[in-house]
C-alpha cells in the first residue's frame, strides 16, 4: 500500500464510523447554530449592522464548533482501546496524523458548508458567495492541523474537555483574525486584492502547522 | 560538582543583587524624568526589561523542548519547564506594567496593537503549557506534551505578530522619548535589562534544580515503598 492509500484507509474508517453513528457532524452543527443565535441576541443585530458583526459571529461559531469537533477526533479512539489498535497499525505515525486530519478537516468543512448558508439567510446576506468557500477551506485546514494534534494531547490529560480549547484557541488566533477579515471582504463584495493578504496568512499558517504537526505528532502518541 | 554549582549560583546571586540595586538607583534617582510623560515613564525601564526577558524565556523553552524531544535528557526538560514558569510570571508583570504606563502615555489601558496582542497570546499559550504539564496523567507524558506545546506555541509568535500588524495598521506608534533617547536613559535601560536577565537565569537555574530534586525524592520514595 502506498502512503496515500494508507492515509485514505484511516480517513475512510473515520468517515464510515461517522456515517453510522452521526455523532460529530450533528452535535457540532447544532452547537454552532446555537452560537450564531446566542451571538445575534448578544449583539442585538439589526439589518444595518449585520455586515459589521456577521463575520465575527460566523467565525466564533465555527471556531467553538471546531473545538467541540476536534475533542471528538481522538476521544472516540479512547473507547474500546481503539487507540492502541490504531497505534499497532504497521504505518508511520505521520500517516495516522494525516488520516485523522483528513477526517476532521472533512467534518469541519461539512459543518461549515451547512452552517454558512443558514447563517447568511438569518442575516439577510447574499447566499451565493463562492469566494467564502475558499476562506472556509483555508481556515478549516488550519483549524484541523492544530486541532488534530492537540486532540491527541488532550485525551491523555485529566480534564481533557477543557485542555483542548485552552491549547487550541491561543494558537489559532491568526487564522481567526484572517478568516474574519477575509469574510468581511467577501460580504462587502470588495476585490480579490483586498483579501489577498489574509489568504496569504492563512496559507502560510496552514503550511507551517501541517509540517510542524507532522513532525511532532510522533512524540505525542508514542508509548 | 555540587560545590562548583553552588559557587556559580552564589556568584550569580551576588551579581544579580548588585545589578538590581544599581538598576533601582538608576531608575529612581539617576535618570532624568522624561519631559512629556513625566514620572510614570520610569516604569518603562522595568517594562521593557521584563518583556525582553519573557521573550528570552520562551525562546529557551522552545530550544530546550526540541533538545529534550531529540535526546530525552530529563535535565533539558527541567530547564524548559522552569524557563516557561519564569516566562509566564514575567509576562504577567509585562501585562500589568504596560497598561499602567499606557494609561498615562496614550490615555488608554489597552490597545490591540501587534506587540500587546502578541504578548497576550504568548501569555495564554504558556499558561496552556503549564496546564497541560500539570494535568498530564504522568510526568513523562507531561514532559513530552509540554515540549510539543513549547514548540508549536513558539512558532506561532511571528505569525500572530504579522497578522495583528496587518489587522491594526492604525496602531499608535510607541513614542518612548519625545526628544530621542539620551545617554543616561540608554544606560539605565541597559543596566535594567542586565539585572533582569541575571534574575531570569538565576530563577530558571533554581527552578530546574528544584525539579531535579523533586524527581530524586520521588524515586527514593518509590524505592522505599516498592
Amino acid at each position: 500500500m502506498s502512503t496515500f492509500a494508507r492515509i485514505i484507509t484511516i480517513f475512510w474508517k473515520d468517515i464510515l464510523t461517522e456515517l453510522r453513528a452521526r455523532e460529530v457532524v450533528t452535535s457540532v452543527l447544532v452547537f454552532s447554530l446555537l452560537v450564531v443565535v446566542i451571538f445575534s441576541f448578544a449583539f442585538s443585530t439589526r439589518i444595518d449592522t449585520a455586515e459589521l458583526v456577521a463575520p465575527g459571529i460566523l467565525w466564533a461559531a465555527l471556531t467553538f464548533g471546531g473545538v467541540l469537533g476536534f475533542n471528538h477526533t481522538f476521544a472516540v479512539e479512547k473507547e474500546n482501546s481503539r487507540l492502541e489498535g490504531l497505534m499497532l497499525c504497521p504505518v508511520d505515525r505521520a500517516v495516522i496524523y494525516w488520516g485523522k486530519l483528513a477526517g476532521s478537516f472533512t467534518f469541519t468543512m461539512v459543518v461549515a458548508i451547512i452552517i454558512t448558508p443558514i447563517f447568511l439567510a438569518l442575516f439577510n446576506l447574499p447566499l451565493f458567495l463562492p469566494r467564502l468557500l475558499l476562506v472556509i477551506g483555508l481556515a478549516s485546514l488550519g483549524f484541523a492541523a492544530v486541532g488534530t494534534l492537540f486532540s491527541a494531547v488532550a485525551i491523555n490529560t485529566r480534564a481533557r474537555d477543557i485542555m483542548l480549547p485552552v491549547l487550541f484557541l491561543p494558537v489559532v488566533v491568526p487564522v481567526v483574525v484572517a478568516a474574519v477579515r477575509a469574510t468581511a471582504v467577501v460580504l462587502a463584495d470588495k476585490s480579490w486584492s483586498d483579501m489577498l493578504t489574509w489568504l496569504q496568512i492563512m496559507i502560510a499558517f496552514d503550511i507551517v502547522y501541517l509540517v510542524v504537526s507532522t513532525l511532532v505528532f510522533d512524540f505525542v502518541v508514542e508509548e | 560538582m555540587n560545590g562548583r554549582r553552588n559557587l556559580i549560583n552564589n556568584l550569580l546571586f551576588g551579581l544579580g543583587l548588585a545589578l538590581m540595586i544599581a538598576a533601582l538607583y538608576m531608575v529612581f534617582m539617576y535618570v532624568p524624568t522624561e519631559k512629556s510623560m513625566g514620572i510614570v515613564q520610569r516604569i518603562f525601564y522595568f517594562h521593557v526589561s521584563l518583556a525582553w526577558v519573557s521573550f528570552l524565556a520562551f525562546l529557551v523553552t522552545f530550544v530546550f523542548s526540541i533538545c529534550y524531544l531529540r535526546k530525552r535528557l530529563l535535565k533539558w526538560d527541567y530547564i524548559a519547564h522552569a524557563s516557561a514558569e519564569v516566562g509566564v510570571v514575567f509576562t504577567t508583570l509585562v501585562l500589568i506594567t504596560g497598561p499602567i504606563w499606557a494609561k498615562t502615555a496614550w490615555g488608554i489601558w489597552w490597545t490591540w496593537d501587534a506587540r500587546l496582542t502578541t504578548s497576550l497570546v504568548l501569555w495564554l499559550t504558556y499558561i496552556a503549557y503549564l496546564l497541560v504539564r500539570g494535568y498530564a496523567t504522568e510526568p513523562a507524558r507531561g514532559a513530552r506534551f509540554g515540549a510539543v506545546v513549547g514548540i508549536v506555541g513558539f512558532i506561532d509568535v511571528p505569525i500572530v505578530f504579522l497578522t495583528v500588524n496587518v489587522w491594526r495598521t492604525q496602531h499608535p506608534t510607541t513614542i518612548i522619548f519625545t526628544d530621542g533617547i539620551t545617554a543616561p536613559m540608554l544606560m539605565t535601560l541597559v543596566v535594567c535589562i542586565a539585572a533582569f536577565t541575571v534574575l531570569y537565569v538565576l530563577l530558571t537555574a533554581q527552578g530546574a534544580g528544584l525539579k531535579s530534586l523533586e524527581t530524586s525524592i520521588k524515586r527514593l520514595k518509590i524505592r522505599r515503598t516498592g
